[in-house]
This record gives C-alpha cells, sequence and structure tokens, in this order.
C-alpha cells in the first residue's frame, strides 16, 4: 500500500502493528493492523465482542496489549504513555462524568487537571457549554440529566484539554435519533477543525456518515477495510430476505437455496440477489419446487449492512468461518 | 512546574473534588456521625448504669457517670471507623463508573485520585467526630485533658483516620459492587468491640481476651483514654502510634497495588 510509505513525513495520526490482547484462554484482539493519517475520521465497525473497545483501550493508554506496537500522535505508546495521554481525548461508552457535580463543575474540573489557569478554564467551560447546548442546565448536577445530555457533557469535557486526538467509543448507542444527529454535527465540526477522529461504532450508518475510513473488526482481526464506498464494492448486488414459519421449513429451504445466511433466531435467510424480477422468480421458483412458502419477503439493494453482515460471523456457529471464507471469496 | 508539583496540584484538585461532593451531600457525613451517636446513646443511657456497676470503675458512687467516660473513648474509635464505610463506598463509585478512565486516559498524577479521596475522607471523619464529641459532652463526658493532650488525641485520631481510610480505600477498590464496597469495612467498625472499648478485656473468656490484648485497637484506645481522662497509657502509646503507621503503610500499598491492576470493562 503506497499509504504506508508516505505516512512518516505526514502529521502524526495513529498506527498500530500486530495488536494482540487475550483475558486467559480468551483471545480478544489476534493481530490488529491499523493507520489512521492526521486529520482524518476512521472508524473501526464492528458487532459487540469483537474488539472494539480493548482495541480503544490499548490505544488510549488504559490497558497494555500483550504484543505489538503502536504509536499514537507520534509517541510510542508503551513507552511515553503520558506524552500520548497529553495528546488525546476519550469518551467512552459509558459516561465518564462525575454525577455528584454540575456541568460546569465537572468542565472546571478538567481545566484545573489540565493545569489551565482559573480564569481560563472558566471561560472555556461557558464556551464548551453554549457549544454542546448545556447553558441552561449548567449548574444542575450530572446525575439529573439524561442520556443525551450526559454524553454532550462528556464529550465537552473531552474537549478541554484541546486533543488532537479523539476516541469515541461508541459515542452515539443508546441514543434517541436527534440526539444521535447532533453527536454527529459535532463530530463533522471537530473534524473541521482539524482534530483526528477514531470511532467505534457497531451502526453502519454512522461509519458511512462520518468516516473517512472504515475498518470491519471481527473476533479479535480486522476483516476489512477501505472507504465506505470501497467496502460496498465488495458486495456485488444487494440480497433479498427470507422469513419462514419454522425451522424446518427454514431447513427445507436453506438446502433448497443453496447459499445463504440464515439466522435460526429470526428464522430468516438471507439470499444474495439483485432484486431483479427475473432473479426473484427463480428464487420463488425453487422455493416452489422444494414446496415451502416464506412468510415474508423483502428486499435490499446493496448498502454497508451487507458489507458488515458478509464480513462479520452473524449467523449461526459452526458456519462462521465458512461464511467469512466465502465473503472474502467474493472480495476477490 | 516539575511532576511532583503537579502531582500536589492534581490532589489539590482531587480534593477539592472530594469536598464538593461533601458540602453538597452533608447527609453523608451526617451518616458517618450515625452510628458512634447511636452507640454513644445505647451504651450510656441502655447498658451504661449496669456495666458501669458491673465492672466496678473507681469512684463507683455514680456508675453511670464514669462508665460514659470509661466509654466514650471507644464510641469516638467507632465514629473514626465508620467513616471507613463511606470511603470504601465513593472510591468503589468511582472505579465502577466511567470517571476513573477518564483519569487514567489523562496525563495527570496516578496518586492524585487516591489521595483527593483519602484526606477528603479524613476531613469528613473529622468533622463527624466534632459532633460526636459533641454529644458525648452533652451526655456527661468529663475529660480532663490539658491541651498538649488534646492536641496528642487528635493527632492520635488523625492518623488512626488515615490508617482507616487507606484500607477502606483498598477495600472499596477491590470491591465489584457499591453494596460490597459498603459492607468490607465493616468489620473495622466492630473491632474496638472486641478490644477495651465497652468494657475491661479481663472479663472476657480467655481466647477473646487473648485476641483483645493484640488487637490494633487495644492500645489505641488505652492511649485515648490515657490522654483523655488521665488512665496510665505506658507502652501502649508507642504501640497506638506504631499500629496506625504500620496500617497506614498496608493501606496506600495495598490501594496503590489494586488501582494500578484493575480497568473497568
Amino acid at each position: 500500500m503506497t499509504a504506508t510509505a508516505h505516512m512518516a513525513g505526514q502529521p502524526k495520526g495513529i498506527s498500530a502493528l500486530g495488536l494482540r490482547k487475550a483475558y486467559g484462554e480468551k483471545v480478544v484482539l489476534d493481530g490488529v493492523d491499523l493507520e489512521v493519517p492526521a486529520g482524518t475520521v476512521f472508524s473501526l465497525l464492528g458487532p459487540n465482542g469483537a474488539g472494539k473497545t480493548t482495541t480503544v483501550q490499548i490505544l488510549s493508554t488504559l490497558i497494555s496489549a500483550d504484543a505489538g506496537q503502536a504509536q499514537v500522535a507520534g509517541h510510542v505508546l508503551d513507552r511515553e504513555p503520558d506524552a500520548v495521554r497529553a495528546e488525546i481525548g476519550v469518551t467512552g461508552q459509558f459516561s465518564a462524568v462525575d454525577n455528584l457535580l454540575t456541568a460546569r463543575e465537572n468542565i472546571i474540573l478538567m481545566a484545573d487537571l489540565h493545569h489551565l489557569p482559573r480564569n481560563e478554564g472558566k471561560q472555556r467551560a461557558a464556551a464548551l457549554l453554549e457549544r454542546f447546548d448545556l447553558t441552561e442546565v449548567a449548574d444542575k448536577p450530572a446525575i439529573t440529566f439524561s442520556g443525551g445530555m450526559r454524553r454532550k457533557l462528556d464529550l465537552a469535557m473531552t474537549l478541554v484539554g484541546r486533543p488532537s486526538i479523539i476516541f469515541l467509543d461508541e459515542p452515539t448507542t443508546g441514543l434517541d435519533p436527534r440526539s444521535r444527529r447532533n453527536l454527529w454535527q459535532i463530530i463533522h465540526d471537530l473534524v473541521a477543525e482539524g482534530t483526528t477522529i477514531f470511532l467505534t461504532t457497531q451502526y453502519l450508518e454512522e461509519a458511512d456518515q462520518l468516516a473517512d475510513r472504515i475498518a470491519v473488526l471481527d473476533g479479535g482481526k480486522i476483516v476489512a477495510e477501505g472507504t465506505a464506498a470501497e467496502l460496498k464494492r465488495r458486495i456485488p448486488g444487494g440480497h433479498i430476505r427470507l422469513q419462514f414459519a419454522d425451522v424446518h421449513r427454514l431447513d427445507v429451504a436453506a438446502r433448497a437455496l443453496g447459499q445463504a445466511l440464515r439466522d435460526d433466531e429470526a428464522l430468516t435467510l438471507q439470499v444474495p440477489n439483485d432484486g431483479s424480477i427475473p432473479a426473484l422468480r427463480t428464487v420463488l421458483d425453487r422455493l416452489d419446487a422444494a414446496q415451502i412458502e416464506a412468510e415474508a419477503l423483502t428486499v435490499h439493494t446493496p448498502d454497508l449492512d451487507d458489507v458488515f453482515l458478509a464480513l462479520t460471523g452473524n449467523q449461526v456457529p459452526g458456519q462462521v468461518s465458512d461464511n467469512t471464507e466465502l465473503a472474502k471469496e467474493s472480495l476477490r | 512546574m516539575s511532576t511532583s508539583a503537579y502531582a500536589v496540584r492534581d490532589s489539590m484538585t482531587m480534593l477539592r473534588r472530594n469536598l464538593k461532593h461533601m458540602y453538597r451531600y452533608p447527609t453523608i457525613t451526617l451518616s458517618v456521625a450515625a452510628m458512634p451517636v447511636v452507640m454513644l446513646l445505647l451504651f450510656v443511657y441502655v447498658f451504661g448504669g449496669a456495666i458501669g456497676n458491673g465492672l466496678g470503675l473507681p469512684g463507683a458512687s455514680n456508675d453511670r457517670g464514669e462508665y460514659t467516660n470509661f466509654v466514650v473513648p471507644g464510641i469516638i474509635l467507632m465514629a473514626v471507623t465508620s467513616g471507613g464505610v463511606t470511603t470504601a463506598v465513593s472510591v468503589c463509585t468511582d472505579m465502577t463508573e466511567g470517571i476513573i478512565n477518564r483519569f487514567r486516559t489523562m496525563a495527570i498524577s496516578r496518586a492524585s485520585v487516591l489521595v483527593g479521596h483519602v484526606v477528603g475522607s479524613v476531613i469528613q471523619t473529622m468533622i463527624s467526630l466534632v459532633f460526636v464529641l459533641g454529644l458525648a459532652f452533652v451526655v456527661g463526658f468529663r475529660p480532663d485533658a490539658s491541651p498538649i493532650e488534646w492536641l496528642a488525641a487528635i493527632g492520635l485520631l488523625v492518623l488512626l483516620a488515615f490508617a482507616v481510610t487507606w484500607l477502606s480505600a483498598a477495600m472499596g477498590m477491590g470491591a465489584k459492587t457499591i453494596e460490597t464496597a459498603s459492607n468490607a469495612p465493616t468489620p473495622l467498625t466492630f473491632l474496638p468491640f472486641l478490644g477495651s472499648a465497652v468494657v475491661t478485656p479481663d472479663s472476657m473468656p480467655v481466647g477473646l481476651r487473648w485476641f483483645a490484648e493484640y488487637q490494633p485497637f487495644t492500645p489505641i484506645n488505652e492511649t485515648l483514654r490515657g490522654l483523655m481522662l488521665g488512665t496510665e497509657i505506658g507502652n501502649d502509646g508507642l504501640k497506638a502510634i506504631a499500629w496506625c503507621l504500620g496500617l497506614i503503610v498496608v493501606g496506600y500499598l495495598w490501594a496503590r497495588a489494586v488501582f494500578n491492576r484493575e480497568t473497568t470493562r
């Protein structure tokens, strides 16, 4: 990749090579390589338990990797953790605010810990409260805040130190759609100011909206990387989704249709299909031949969800590796 | 500024944070005082007459009055130990909520988080101690300590408060839930009972008497009683200081070890 070659001379973002982490027997990260140029938004996308949070914890100096190397903002992670900490800001999945303090006090606490003079701390607090639309509730304790307000306060606290790199670990999980859009706008603004953003999410739409580059993490490994457009291109065509009444019908249909992602919980099959009339007819004919009736049929045109489903082992155990193989097959 | 200057500054910031919690939620400080207050009233008014009589304390013309003087130093120790519960709870709250991970990803002195909690808790304990002592005077506590002896007593109590608080901070940090954290330091609260706080150890069965002789609170209690009421201290003073310093070191090292190990998932 040429990207790696000309990295050296650029302002410092994040780079990691062969990160590994295991808790006892359980391998969480199994050799993760990452390259995030400064000033860009990078999204780590993956299902629950893929290792996203662990990656953020390692890169933000919270825990150490068992193996591998990483540089953040030009500093080697395990050699100069404090130099890294001075450059980064982290907003985790669980809001890291002091519940017993007010919004303003929380922000001033951060200013004090960044060793800012009193006045500057106060000014920055006022500006951030304004920016995040928290001025009205500035002097109320954080414990009274809704999820969206807490997340905003959390991010405001992260910004006090003007970090050049911000880690956002599932910043919109659990937020209502409006709060989510607000947060996206804030992230857009930060990027416009030149901040490097490392974002983890399980929402494809979010990665699609925000990220310059996306890496799909599954089972502790990066299974795909590229821009949203590149990733979408990798899955040719869309799919249809068939819903069945019971497992028996699901079984028979799965055999009749061959290549399909099945979900035993939802009793659905997902079949690659471009959604054209002849292609649909073929599928229906096969079901007829097997004397199976589907309860429902939906047509999906290709989106990042397809990439996600194809690349992450999101189906019954045992078929996981096969399907990942299959997905990789289709990438070539 | 040098690293150590930052360490002091960060610790002051953290202390301010904890004092703000205390100021905003004064009921927490009152709850620290509640247990020793109940014990004081119980031992003076319910058990006082009978125990005072049974112990045959000197000057037994007024059993309850004599017994009040006997039991108050022990109650004061209880007031110090019950401060440990709030320390453990507030440390555990920090550890289980996201805020600790924020602190860990900032370029701040790591010890400052703990120092803020510990110093804040010691101040809180001292405030609740003033309540308890005030009430003790109301119910008839009549110490004969000189100003120097008072200073020495306060010094000893501050040392003990640091010991209890560091131990409780370590317990709070290791606890997975707030409930566990609030239960962990409770045994400390009852330890004075198994010493010379409410009765003289001679009145106990052999095994317990042996325990009472050698546990830390007995020399601490005897020293406090000696300073306040003029009973004999002997080498209990040195033992008391040694115990406090020892427990401070153990509590500090333990708390630091757990702090460096734990990361919330």
